[in-house]
Protein backbone atom coordinates (compact mmCIF):
# COMPACT_ATOMS: atom_id res chain seq x y z
CA UNK A 1 0.00 0.00 0.00
CA UNK A 2 0.77 3.40 -0.48
CA UNK A 3 0.60 6.35 1.47
CA UNK A 4 1.59 10.17 1.23
CA UNK A 5 2.44 11.60 4.78
CA UNK A 6 1.67 15.37 3.73
CA UNK A 7 3.49 18.62 6.23
CA UNK A 8 0.84 20.89 6.46
CA UNK A 9 1.88 24.71 7.04
CA UNK A 10 3.45 27.18 5.06
CA UNK A 11 7.09 28.68 6.01
CA UNK A 12 7.31 31.83 6.71
CA UNK A 13 8.59 33.38 2.79
CA UNK A 14 12.21 35.01 3.32
CA UNK A 15 13.12 33.18 6.35
CA UNK A 16 15.96 30.34 7.05
CA UNK A 17 14.49 27.72 8.56
CA UNK A 18 15.50 26.43 11.73
CA UNK A 19 18.93 25.01 11.25
CA UNK A 20 17.73 22.05 13.95
CA UNK A 21 14.61 21.32 11.68
CA UNK A 22 16.82 21.18 8.53
CA UNK A 23 18.81 18.23 10.24
CA UNK A 24 15.85 16.74 12.01
CA UNK A 25 13.82 16.70 8.58
CA UNK A 26 17.34 15.49 6.55
CA UNK A 27 18.02 12.75 9.75
CA UNK A 28 13.75 11.64 9.07
CA UNK A 29 14.18 11.61 5.42
CA UNK A 30 17.18 9.08 5.73
CA UNK A 31 15.51 6.67 8.29
CA UNK A 32 12.92 6.20 5.57
CA UNK A 33 15.14 5.79 2.92
CA UNK A 34 17.22 3.52 5.23
CA UNK A 35 13.65 1.13 5.88
CA UNK A 36 13.36 0.84 2.22
CA UNK A 37 9.86 2.46 2.52
CA UNK A 38 10.40 6.22 0.66
CA UNK A 39 9.13 5.89 -2.46
CA UNK A 40 9.79 10.31 -3.18
CA UNK A 41 9.79 13.22 -1.34
CA UNK A 42 9.82 16.87 -1.96
CA UNK A 43 8.97 19.83 -0.10
CA UNK A 44 7.62 22.79 -1.58
CA UNK A 45 8.73 26.45 -1.76
CA UNK A 46 6.54 28.97 0.54
CA UNK A 47 2.97 30.26 -0.86
CA UNK A 48 4.20 33.22 -1.58
CA UNK A 49 6.17 31.35 -4.71
CA UNK A 50 2.87 29.89 -6.21
CA UNK A 51 -0.27 30.82 -7.62
CA UNK A 52 -3.66 29.38 -7.59
CA UNK A 53 -6.14 29.15 -10.52
CA UNK A 54 -9.52 29.92 -9.75
CA UNK A 55 -12.65 28.77 -11.50
CA UNK A 56 -15.82 30.29 -10.27
CA UNK A 57 -18.51 32.14 -12.28
CA UNK A 58 -17.64 30.11 -15.59
CA UNK A 59 -14.15 32.03 -15.83
CA UNK A 60 -10.92 31.41 -14.67
CA UNK A 61 -8.74 34.03 -12.27
CA UNK A 62 -5.19 33.77 -11.70
CA UNK A 63 -4.92 34.59 -7.52
CA UNK A 64 -0.64 35.12 -6.59
CA UNK A 65 0.36 34.01 -3.06
CA UNK A 66 0.78 34.03 -0.35
CA UNK A 67 -2.01 32.62 0.91
CA UNK A 68 -3.37 33.02 4.34
CA UNK A 69 -4.97 29.85 5.29
CA UNK A 70 -1.14 28.50 6.37
CA UNK A 71 -2.54 25.67 8.28
CA UNK A 72 -3.94 24.09 5.36
CA UNK A 73 -1.46 24.53 3.25
CA UNK A 74 1.11 21.65 2.31
CA UNK A 75 4.69 22.39 2.92
CA UNK A 76 5.56 18.58 1.41
CA UNK A 77 5.17 15.35 1.09
CA UNK A 78 6.49 11.71 1.62
CA UNK A 79 5.46 8.16 -0.65
CA UNK A 80 5.84 5.49 1.21
CA UNK A 81 5.06 1.93 0.35
CA UNK A 82 4.12 0.26 3.79
CA UNK A 83 2.05 -2.61 4.46
CA UNK A 84 -0.63 -1.11 6.74
CA UNK A 85 -2.60 2.25 7.29
CA UNK A 86 -0.73 1.91 10.70
CA UNK A 87 2.91 1.54 9.53
CA UNK A 88 2.34 5.03 7.99
CA UNK A 89 0.87 6.14 10.86
CA UNK A 90 3.86 5.23 12.91
CA UNK A 91 6.03 6.79 10.34
CA UNK A 92 3.98 9.91 10.35
CA UNK A 93 4.52 10.41 14.44
CA UNK A 94 8.26 10.07 13.83
CA UNK A 95 8.56 13.09 11.76
CA UNK A 96 10.30 15.79 13.31
CA UNK A 97 7.47 18.32 13.44
CA UNK A 98 8.48 19.70 17.00
CA UNK A 99 11.36 21.65 15.44
CA UNK A 100 8.66 23.13 13.15
CA UNK A 101 6.50 24.82 16.41
CA UNK A 102 7.93 27.66 17.81
CA UNK A 103 5.44 28.69 20.25
CA UNK A 104 3.57 26.58 22.76
CA UNK A 105 0.22 26.78 21.42
CA UNK A 106 0.96 26.28 17.47
CA UNK A 107 0.17 23.22 16.01
CA UNK A 108 1.67 20.81 13.50
CA UNK A 109 -0.21 18.90 11.27
CA UNK A 110 1.35 15.74 9.80
CA UNK A 111 -1.47 14.17 7.13
CA UNK A 112 -1.12 10.57 6.02
CA UNK A 113 -3.56 9.62 2.86
CA UNK A 114 -3.27 6.46 0.89
CA UNK A 115 -2.72 6.65 -2.37
CA UNK A 116 -5.47 5.64 -4.78
CA UNK A 117 -4.09 2.49 -6.71
CA UNK A 118 -5.16 2.57 -10.63
CA UNK A 119 -6.64 -0.76 -10.54
CA UNK A 120 -5.52 -3.22 -7.74
CA UNK A 121 -3.33 -6.36 -9.17
CA UNK A 122 -5.32 -8.87 -9.22
CA UNK A 123 -5.12 -12.05 -8.80
CA UNK A 124 -8.46 -13.59 -7.67
CA UNK A 125 -10.95 -15.41 -9.29
CA UNK A 126 -14.35 -13.52 -9.60
CA UNK A 127 -15.96 -16.06 -7.35
CA UNK A 128 -12.96 -15.32 -4.21
CA UNK A 129 -13.69 -11.57 -4.85
CA UNK A 130 -17.22 -11.71 -4.20
CA UNK A 131 -16.67 -13.64 -1.15
CA UNK A 132 -14.29 -11.24 -0.18
CA UNK A 133 -16.67 -8.40 -0.52
CA UNK A 134 -19.39 -10.39 1.41
CA UNK A 135 -17.15 -11.17 4.11
CA UNK A 136 -16.17 -7.59 4.65
CA UNK A 137 -19.74 -6.70 4.43
CA UNK A 138 -20.23 -9.35 7.49
CA UNK A 139 -17.21 -7.82 8.97
CA UNK A 140 -18.87 -4.14 9.14
CA UNK A 141 -22.24 -4.98 10.08
CA UNK A 142 -20.90 -6.54 13.03
CA UNK B 1 -18.05 -4.88 18.77
CA UNK B 2 -16.21 -1.65 19.13
CA UNK B 3 -14.23 -2.92 22.01
CA UNK B 4 -12.73 -5.52 19.27
CA UNK B 5 -12.01 -3.58 16.86
CA UNK B 6 -10.57 -0.99 18.89
CA UNK B 7 -8.20 -4.56 20.17
CA UNK B 8 -7.76 -4.90 16.36
CA UNK B 9 -6.32 -2.26 15.69
CA UNK B 10 -4.04 -1.87 18.84
CA UNK B 11 -2.86 -5.56 17.55
CA UNK B 12 -2.12 -3.94 13.69
CA UNK B 13 -0.27 -0.74 15.06
CA UNK B 14 2.11 -3.22 17.88
CA UNK B 15 2.38 -5.36 14.11
CA UNK B 16 3.65 -1.97 12.25
CA UNK B 17 5.84 -0.83 15.02
CA UNK B 18 7.10 -5.02 14.84
CA UNK B 19 7.58 -4.44 10.92
CA UNK B 20 9.81 -0.87 11.64
CA UNK B 21 12.21 -2.08 14.51
CA UNK B 22 12.14 -5.94 14.91
CA UNK B 23 15.29 -6.43 12.82
CA UNK B 24 17.25 -3.78 14.13
CA UNK B 25 16.21 -5.30 17.73
CA UNK B 26 17.18 -8.72 16.56
CA UNK B 27 20.42 -7.19 15.38
CA UNK B 28 21.55 -5.22 18.61
CA UNK B 29 20.49 -8.50 20.66
CA UNK B 30 22.32 -10.37 19.26
CA UNK B 31 25.89 -8.20 18.86
CA UNK B 32 25.50 -7.97 22.65
CA UNK B 33 24.78 -12.02 23.02
CA UNK B 34 26.60 -13.28 19.93
CA UNK B 35 23.51 -15.67 18.91
CA UNK B 36 21.52 -15.12 16.85
CA UNK B 37 18.70 -17.65 17.66
CA UNK B 38 18.76 -16.40 21.85
CA UNK B 39 18.50 -12.96 20.10
CA UNK B 40 14.94 -13.82 18.00
CA UNK B 41 13.90 -15.51 21.11
CA UNK B 42 13.44 -12.66 23.31
CA UNK B 43 12.76 -10.17 20.35
CA UNK B 44 9.68 -12.04 20.94
CA UNK B 45 9.32 -12.53 23.95
CA UNK B 46 9.57 -8.32 24.21
CA UNK B 47 6.70 -8.48 21.24
CA UNK B 48 4.87 -10.52 23.49
CA UNK B 49 4.65 -7.84 26.19
CA UNK B 50 3.92 -4.91 23.67
CA UNK B 51 1.04 -7.06 22.68
CA UNK B 52 0.06 -7.14 26.42
CA UNK B 53 0.77 -3.17 27.16
CA UNK B 54 0.62 -1.17 24.77
CA UNK B 55 -2.87 -1.94 23.88
CA UNK B 56 -3.45 -0.45 27.82
CA UNK B 57 -1.00 1.81 27.96
CA UNK B 58 -0.53 3.20 24.31
CA UNK B 59 2.38 3.18 21.96
CA UNK B 60 5.82 4.61 23.79
CA UNK B 61 6.90 7.53 21.81
CA UNK B 62 10.15 5.60 21.54
CA UNK B 63 8.96 1.90 20.33
CA UNK B 64 12.27 0.53 19.49
CA UNK B 65 14.03 1.91 22.80
CA UNK B 66 11.26 0.34 24.83
CA UNK B 67 11.04 -3.25 23.34
CA UNK B 68 15.39 -3.20 23.63
CA UNK B 69 14.67 -2.39 26.82
CA UNK B 70 12.60 -5.43 27.80
CA UNK B 71 14.34 -7.70 25.62
CA UNK B 72 17.43 -6.64 28.09
CA UNK B 73 15.80 -7.44 30.92
CA UNK B 74 14.93 -10.74 29.59
CA UNK B 75 18.59 -11.49 28.88
CA UNK B 76 19.79 -10.49 31.75
CA UNK B 77 17.21 -12.80 33.66
CA UNK B 78 18.45 -15.55 31.50
CA UNK B 79 22.30 -14.94 31.69
CA UNK B 80 22.07 -14.80 34.92
CA UNK B 81 20.73 -17.81 35.21
CA UNK B 82 23.96 -19.18 33.30
CA UNK B 83 26.96 -18.90 35.14
CA UNK B 84 29.65 -19.33 32.44
CA UNK B 85 28.30 -16.48 30.49
CA UNK B 86 29.19 -13.99 33.06
CA UNK B 87 31.09 -12.20 31.49
CA UNK B 88 28.21 -11.06 29.61
CA UNK B 89 26.40 -9.73 32.16
CA UNK B 90 28.95 -7.61 32.81
CA UNK B 91 28.68 -6.12 29.77
CA UNK B 92 25.08 -5.38 29.41
CA UNK B 93 24.93 -4.44 33.41
CA UNK B 94 27.65 -2.03 32.02
CA UNK B 95 25.55 -0.81 29.19
CA UNK B 96 22.68 -0.15 31.08
CA UNK B 97 24.42 1.69 34.22
CA UNK B 98 26.02 3.74 31.68
CA UNK B 99 22.53 4.99 30.88
CA UNK B 100 22.26 6.07 33.46
CA UNK B 101 18.47 6.46 34.90
CA UNK B 102 16.49 3.30 33.58
CA UNK B 103 14.26 5.78 32.09
CA UNK B 104 13.00 3.86 28.86
CA UNK B 105 13.87 7.30 26.96
CA UNK B 106 17.55 6.58 27.30
CA UNK B 107 17.83 3.13 28.09
CA UNK B 108 18.61 2.44 24.63
CA UNK B 109 20.17 5.75 23.04
CA UNK B 110 19.34 5.54 19.47
CA UNK B 111 23.25 4.99 18.07
CA UNK B 112 22.44 5.05 14.25
CA UNK B 113 26.18 3.84 13.06
CA UNK B 114 26.15 1.27 15.16
CA UNK B 115 22.71 -0.19 14.39
CA UNK B 116 23.62 -0.34 11.36
CA UNK B 117 26.95 -2.33 11.03
CA UNK B 118 24.48 -4.93 13.35
CA UNK B 119 22.01 -5.03 10.49
CA UNK B 120 24.84 -6.05 8.48
CA UNK B 121 25.87 -8.60 10.21
CA UNK B 122 22.80 -9.75 10.81
CA UNK B 123 22.12 -10.15 6.85
CA UNK B 124 25.14 -12.28 6.18
CA UNK B 125 24.41 -14.47 9.33
CA UNK B 126 20.68 -14.96 7.91
CA UNK B 127 22.35 -16.06 4.33
CA UNK B 128 25.20 -17.89 5.43
CA UNK B 129 26.17 -20.50 2.88
CA UNK B 130 26.44 -23.28 5.75
CA UNK B 131 22.56 -22.83 5.11
CA UNK B 132 20.29 -23.81 2.55
CA UNK B 133 18.95 -21.44 0.29
CA UNK B 134 15.06 -22.56 1.61
CA UNK B 135 16.59 -21.57 5.41
CA UNK B 136 18.38 -18.36 3.75
CA UNK B 137 14.90 -17.30 2.40
CA UNK B 138 13.19 -18.31 5.70
CA UNK B 139 15.24 -16.46 8.07
CA UNK B 140 16.01 -13.77 6.19
CA UNK B 141 11.90 -13.13 5.98
CA UNK B 142 11.88 -14.36 9.26
CA UNK B 143 14.97 -11.84 11.21
CA UNK B 144 14.90 -8.70 8.40
CA UNK B 145 11.58 -8.66 7.03
CA UNK B 146 9.87 -9.36 10.24
CA UNK B 147 7.41 -11.82 8.83
CA UNK B 148 5.84 -14.36 10.91
CA UNK B 149 6.14 -17.65 10.51
CA UNK B 150 2.40 -18.25 8.56
CA UNK B 151 3.56 -14.70 6.49
CA UNK B 152 6.49 -16.86 5.17
CA UNK B 153 4.70 -19.93 4.85
CA UNK B 154 1.62 -18.48 2.65
CA UNK B 155 4.61 -16.62 0.28
CA UNK B 156 5.88 -20.04 -0.19
CA UNK B 157 2.76 -22.19 -0.35
CA UNK B 158 4.31 -24.34 2.06
CA UNK B 159 2.78 -25.55 5.46
CA UNK B 160 3.43 -23.54 8.47
CA UNK B 161 5.09 -26.56 10.55
CA UNK B 162 7.60 -26.78 7.56
CA UNK B 163 8.71 -22.98 8.09
CA UNK B 164 8.66 -23.27 11.42
CA UNK B 165 10.93 -26.65 11.70
CA UNK B 166 13.01 -24.33 8.66
CA UNK B 167 13.66 -21.86 11.17
CA UNK B 168 14.31 -23.77 14.01
CA UNK B 169 16.91 -25.99 12.36
CA UNK B 170 18.72 -22.73 10.65
CA UNK B 171 19.23 -21.14 13.91
CA UNK B 172 20.32 -24.46 15.18
CA UNK B 173 23.28 -24.87 12.54
CA UNK B 174 24.35 -21.67 12.64
CA UNK B 175 25.32 -22.54 16.29
CA UNK B 176 26.85 -25.74 15.82
CA UNK B 177 28.89 -24.45 13.13
CA UNK B 178 29.84 -21.94 15.39
CA UNK B 179 28.99 -18.81 13.09
CA UNK B 180 30.05 -16.04 14.56
CA UNK B 181 28.06 -12.29 14.08
CA UNK B 182 30.20 -10.92 12.30
CA UNK B 183 30.29 -9.05 8.32
CA UNK B 184 32.68 -11.53 6.43
CA UNK B 185 36.52 -10.54 5.81
CA UNK B 186 37.62 -8.68 2.26
CA UNK B 187 38.37 -12.10 1.07
CA UNK B 188 35.24 -13.77 1.45
CA UNK B 189 33.03 -10.44 0.86
CA UNK B 190 32.16 -10.97 -2.41
CA UNK B 191 30.96 -15.04 -2.36
CA UNK B 192 28.86 -13.96 0.65
CA UNK B 193 27.51 -10.83 -0.95
CA UNK B 194 26.53 -12.70 -4.11
CA UNK B 195 24.49 -14.91 -1.71
CA UNK B 196 23.06 -11.73 0.14
CA UNK B 197 21.54 -10.69 -3.16
CA UNK B 198 20.73 -14.08 -4.23
CA UNK B 199 18.48 -14.46 -1.10
CA UNK B 200 17.05 -11.30 -2.04
CA UNK B 201 16.47 -11.81 -5.84
CA UNK B 202 14.76 -15.28 -4.82
CA UNK B 203 11.97 -13.79 -3.00
CA UNK B 204 11.39 -10.81 -5.50
CA UNK B 205 11.50 -14.15 -8.04
CA UNK B 206 8.80 -15.45 -6.45
CA UNK B 207 6.71 -13.30 -6.53
CA UNK B 208 6.84 -11.82 -9.95
CA UNK B 209 6.38 -14.89 -11.56
CA UNK B 210 5.64 -17.29 -9.54
CA UNK B 211 7.23 -20.85 -9.97
CA UNK B 212 4.19 -22.52 -8.44
CA UNK B 213 0.39 -22.27 -7.35
CA UNK B 214 -2.33 -20.39 -9.35
CA UNK B 215 -1.17 -16.95 -8.85
CA UNK B 216 1.31 -15.49 -11.75
CA UNK B 217 2.53 -12.84 -9.49
CA UNK B 218 2.37 -12.23 -5.94
CA UNK B 219 3.03 -8.58 -5.47
CA UNK B 220 3.61 -8.71 -1.60
CA UNK B 221 6.87 -10.47 -2.27
CA UNK B 222 8.34 -8.15 -4.51
CA UNK B 223 7.62 -5.91 -2.10
CA UNK B 224 8.85 -6.86 0.51
CA UNK B 225 12.44 -7.95 -1.50
CA UNK B 226 12.17 -4.23 -2.69
CA UNK B 227 12.28 -3.28 1.08
CA UNK B 228 15.13 -5.69 1.74
CA UNK B 229 17.39 -4.46 -1.20
CA UNK B 230 16.42 -0.78 -0.65
CA UNK B 231 17.72 -1.70 3.11
CA UNK B 232 20.55 -2.83 2.10
CA UNK B 233 22.10 -0.63 -0.27
CA UNK B 234 21.32 1.81 3.02
CA UNK B 235 23.92 -0.44 4.49
CA UNK B 236 26.73 -1.06 1.41
CA UNK B 237 25.89 1.94 -0.29
CA UNK B 238 29.59 1.77 -2.20
CA UNK B 239 28.82 -1.85 -3.65
CA UNK B 240 27.59 -1.31 -7.15
CA UNK B 241 26.00 -4.93 -7.05
CA UNK B 242 23.60 -3.99 -4.45
CA UNK B 243 22.80 -0.92 -6.48
CA UNK B 244 22.07 -2.98 -9.63
CA UNK B 245 19.94 -5.96 -7.70
CA UNK B 246 17.48 -2.85 -6.49
CA UNK B 247 17.66 -1.43 -9.85
CA UNK B 248 16.82 -4.52 -11.15
CA UNK B 249 13.75 -4.69 -9.20
CA UNK B 250 12.60 -1.69 -9.52
CA UNK B 251 12.19 -2.21 -13.10
CA UNK B 252 10.73 -5.39 -13.03
CA UNK B 253 8.07 -4.10 -10.15
CA UNK B 254 7.15 -1.36 -12.53
CA UNK B 255 5.83 -3.69 -14.68
CA UNK B 256 3.65 -5.80 -12.40
CA UNK B 257 0.52 -3.91 -13.31
CA UNK B 258 1.07 -4.90 -16.85
CA UNK B 259 1.70 -8.77 -16.05
CA UNK B 260 -1.88 -9.63 -15.87
CA UNK B 261 -5.13 -8.94 -17.31
CA UNK B 262 -8.16 -8.93 -14.96
CA UNK B 263 -8.42 -12.36 -15.36
CA UNK B 264 -5.00 -12.89 -13.37
CA UNK B 265 -3.90 -14.23 -16.74
CA UNK B 266 -0.13 -13.54 -17.35
CA UNK B 267 0.68 -10.97 -20.38
CA UNK B 268 4.15 -11.18 -22.17
CA UNK B 269 6.40 -7.94 -22.24
CA UNK B 270 5.79 -7.39 -25.33
CA UNK B 271 2.07 -7.37 -24.98
CA UNK B 272 1.92 -5.25 -22.26
CA UNK B 273 0.36 -1.91 -22.09
CA UNK B 274 3.09 0.45 -21.26
CA UNK B 275 1.14 2.77 -19.85
CA UNK B 276 0.14 0.48 -16.87
CA UNK B 277 4.45 0.69 -16.14
CA UNK B 278 5.21 2.46 -13.07
CA UNK B 279 7.21 5.37 -13.83
CA UNK B 280 7.86 6.16 -10.84
CA UNK B 281 9.70 2.91 -9.90
CA UNK B 282 11.28 3.22 -13.43
CA UNK B 283 12.71 6.36 -12.22
CA UNK B 284 13.79 4.48 -9.01
CA UNK B 285 15.50 2.10 -11.01
CA UNK B 286 17.14 4.10 -13.63
CA UNK B 287 18.77 6.57 -10.61
CA UNK B 288 19.92 2.88 -9.41
CA UNK B 289 21.79 2.08 -11.89
CA UNK B 290 23.29 5.90 -12.43
CA UNK B 291 24.82 4.69 -8.89
CA UNK B 292 25.94 2.05 -10.32
CA UNK B 293 27.78 3.86 -13.21
CA UNK B 294 29.14 6.02 -10.20
CA UNK B 295 30.44 3.58 -9.04
CA UNK B 296 32.64 1.97 -11.64
CA UNK B 297 30.15 1.17 -14.20
CA UNK B 298 27.98 -1.49 -15.01
CA UNK B 299 30.26 -4.77 -14.77
CA UNK B 300 28.38 -7.46 -12.50
CA UNK B 301 25.64 -9.61 -13.26
CA UNK B 302 23.04 -7.63 -11.45
CA UNK B 303 24.02 -4.51 -12.85
CA UNK B 304 23.69 -5.93 -16.01
CA UNK B 305 20.46 -7.71 -16.40
CA UNK B 306 19.39 -4.19 -14.62
CA UNK B 307 20.50 -2.35 -17.79
CA UNK B 308 18.46 -5.01 -19.99
CA UNK B 309 15.77 -4.06 -18.16
CA UNK B 310 16.41 -0.19 -18.34
CA UNK B 311 16.72 -0.50 -22.19
CA UNK B 312 13.01 -1.78 -22.55
CA UNK B 313 11.60 0.95 -19.91
CA UNK B 314 13.06 3.52 -21.96
CA UNK B 315 11.12 2.40 -24.86
CA UNK B 316 7.65 4.07 -25.22
CA UNK B 317 6.93 1.48 -27.40
CA UNK B 318 7.89 -1.96 -28.36
CA UNK B 319 9.12 -0.87 -31.62
CA UNK B 320 11.37 1.50 -29.79
CA UNK B 321 13.22 -1.12 -28.47
CA UNK B 322 17.38 -1.14 -28.68
CA UNK B 323 17.50 -4.75 -28.95
CA UNK B 324 21.06 -4.74 -30.73
CA UNK B 325 21.73 -3.42 -27.07
CA UNK B 326 20.25 -5.73 -25.08
CA UNK B 327 21.79 -8.28 -27.15
CA UNK B 328 25.11 -7.07 -26.62
CA UNK B 329 24.35 -6.84 -23.01
CA UNK B 330 23.31 -10.29 -23.11
CA UNK B 331 26.49 -11.09 -24.52
CA UNK B 332 28.51 -9.14 -21.67
CA UNK B 333 26.27 -11.16 -19.07
CA UNK B 334 27.29 -14.33 -20.50
CA UNK B 335 30.65 -13.94 -20.40
CA UNK B 336 30.72 -13.32 -16.55
CA UNK B 337 27.87 -15.71 -16.22
CA UNK B 338 27.90 -18.47 -18.67
CA UNK B 339 24.43 -20.14 -18.84
CA UNK B 340 22.33 -21.81 -21.07
CA UNK B 341 19.41 -19.75 -19.85
CA UNK B 342 21.68 -16.53 -20.84
CA UNK B 343 22.49 -17.94 -24.02
CA UNK B 344 18.06 -18.22 -24.69
CA UNK B 345 17.96 -14.81 -23.65
CA UNK B 346 20.45 -13.56 -25.67
CA UNK B 347 19.00 -15.56 -28.69
CA UNK B 348 15.85 -13.71 -28.03
CA UNK B 349 17.55 -10.48 -28.61
CA UNK B 350 18.94 -11.66 -31.68
CA UNK B 351 15.98 -12.65 -32.81
CA UNK B 352 14.58 -9.58 -32.88
CA UNK B 353 17.47 -7.34 -33.43
CA UNK B 354 17.99 -9.03 -36.62
CA UNK B 355 15.47 -11.80 -37.30
CA UNK B 356 13.93 -14.40 -36.21
CA UNK B 357 16.46 -16.98 -38.00
CA UNK B 358 19.54 -15.36 -36.43
CA UNK B 359 17.77 -15.85 -32.95
CA UNK B 360 16.77 -19.62 -34.29
CA UNK B 361 20.40 -20.31 -34.99
CA UNK B 362 21.22 -19.95 -31.50
CA UNK B 363 18.41 -21.41 -30.00
CA UNK B 364 19.11 -25.05 -32.26
CA UNK B 365 22.39 -24.80 -30.56
CA UNK B 366 21.09 -25.14 -27.16
CA UNK B 367 18.24 -27.56 -27.58
CA UNK B 368 20.81 -30.09 -26.81
CA UNK B 369 21.46 -29.02 -23.33
CA UNK B 370 20.88 -31.04 -20.68
CA UNK B 371 20.62 -28.09 -17.95
CA UNK B 372 17.51 -26.77 -20.24
CA UNK B 373 15.79 -30.25 -20.59
CA UNK B 374 13.14 -29.28 -17.88
CA UNK B 375 13.30 -25.64 -18.80
CA UNK B 376 10.18 -24.96 -20.39
CA UNK B 377 11.34 -21.24 -21.66
CA UNK B 378 13.10 -23.48 -24.29
CA UNK B 379 10.45 -24.99 -26.06
CA UNK B 380 8.99 -22.01 -25.76
CA UNK B 381 11.03 -19.53 -27.35
CA UNK B 382 11.69 -21.98 -29.79
CA UNK B 383 8.13 -22.08 -30.74
CA UNK B 384 8.09 -18.16 -30.65
CA UNK B 385 10.78 -17.88 -33.77
CA UNK B 386 9.56 -21.62 -35.14
CA UNK B 387 6.32 -19.24 -35.52
CA UNK B 388 7.62 -16.11 -36.48
CA UNK B 389 9.51 -18.09 -39.69
CA UNK B 390 5.61 -19.90 -40.30
CA UNK B 391 6.80 -23.49 -39.26
CA UNK B 392 3.38 -22.81 -37.20
CA UNK B 393 3.69 -27.34 -37.29
CA UNK B 394 6.84 -27.57 -35.18
CA UNK B 395 5.75 -24.25 -33.63
CA UNK B 396 3.18 -26.09 -32.00
CA UNK B 397 4.60 -28.80 -30.79
CA UNK B 398 7.51 -26.80 -29.09
CA UNK B 399 4.29 -24.66 -27.01
CA UNK B 400 2.86 -27.95 -26.30
CA UNK B 401 6.04 -29.61 -25.29
CA UNK B 402 6.69 -26.16 -23.12
CA UNK B 403 3.09 -26.51 -21.58
CA UNK B 404 4.00 -29.50 -20.22
CA UNK B 405 7.00 -28.26 -18.37
CA UNK B 406 5.64 -25.65 -16.92
CA UNK B 407 4.46 -26.07 -12.78
CA UNK B 408 2.31 -22.19 -13.00
CA UNK B 409 -0.95 -23.30 -14.03
CA UNK B 410 -1.34 -19.61 -15.75
CA UNK B 411 1.33 -19.78 -17.84
CA UNK B 412 0.75 -23.24 -18.71
CA UNK B 413 -2.56 -22.15 -19.93
CA UNK B 414 -1.16 -19.38 -21.98
CA UNK B 415 1.02 -22.19 -23.64
CA UNK B 416 -1.34 -24.22 -24.47
CA UNK B 417 -3.23 -21.13 -26.09
CA UNK B 418 -0.45 -20.44 -28.23
CA UNK B 419 -0.33 -23.99 -29.51
CA UNK B 420 -4.20 -24.02 -30.37
CA UNK B 421 -3.08 -21.12 -31.91
CA UNK B 422 -0.57 -22.59 -34.51
CA UNK B 423 -2.85 -24.60 -37.17
CA UNK B 424 -1.35 -26.71 -40.03
CA UNK B 425 -2.81 -24.33 -42.80
CA UNK B 426 -2.14 -21.05 -40.88
CA UNK B 427 -5.90 -20.53 -40.71
CA UNK B 428 -7.49 -17.87 -38.52
CA UNK B 429 -7.41 -18.60 -34.46
CA UNK B 430 -11.23 -20.27 -34.35
CA UNK B 431 -12.81 -19.60 -31.23
CA UNK B 432 -12.58 -23.04 -29.89
CA UNK B 433 -9.12 -23.66 -30.08
CA UNK B 434 -8.82 -20.57 -28.11
CA UNK B 435 -10.85 -22.22 -25.51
Amino acid sequence: MRFMILLKGDPAPGQMPDPDLINAMIKYHEELAKAGVLLAAEGLLDSSTGARVIYSGGQRRVVDGPFTESKELVAGFYLIQVKSKEEAIEWAKRCPVEYAVKERDMEAVVEVRQVGELEDITTMTDEQRAAEHRLREQIAGS
Amino acid sequence: MAAEQARDQAHRTVEAVWRIESARLIAGLARLLRDVGVAEELAQDALVAALEQWPAEGVPSNPGAWLMAVAKRRAIDLIRRNERLERKVAELGHELATSGDPDIADMAAHDPDHIEDDLLRLVFVACHPVLSTEARVALTLRLLGGLTTDEIARAFLVAEPTVAQRIVRAKRTLAQAGVSFEVPGRAERPARLASVLEVIYLIFNEGYSATAGDDWIRPALCEEALRLGRILAGLMPAEPEVHGLVALMEIQASRLRARVDPHGEPILLLDQDRSRWDQLLIRRGLAALERVNALGGIAGPYGLQAAIAACHARARTPEETDWPLIARLYEELARLTPSPVVELNRAVALGMAYGPQAGLDLVDQLVGDPALKAYHLLPSVRGDLLAKLGRRAEAREEFQRAAALTRNERERRLLLNRAAAMHHDGSADSAAARA
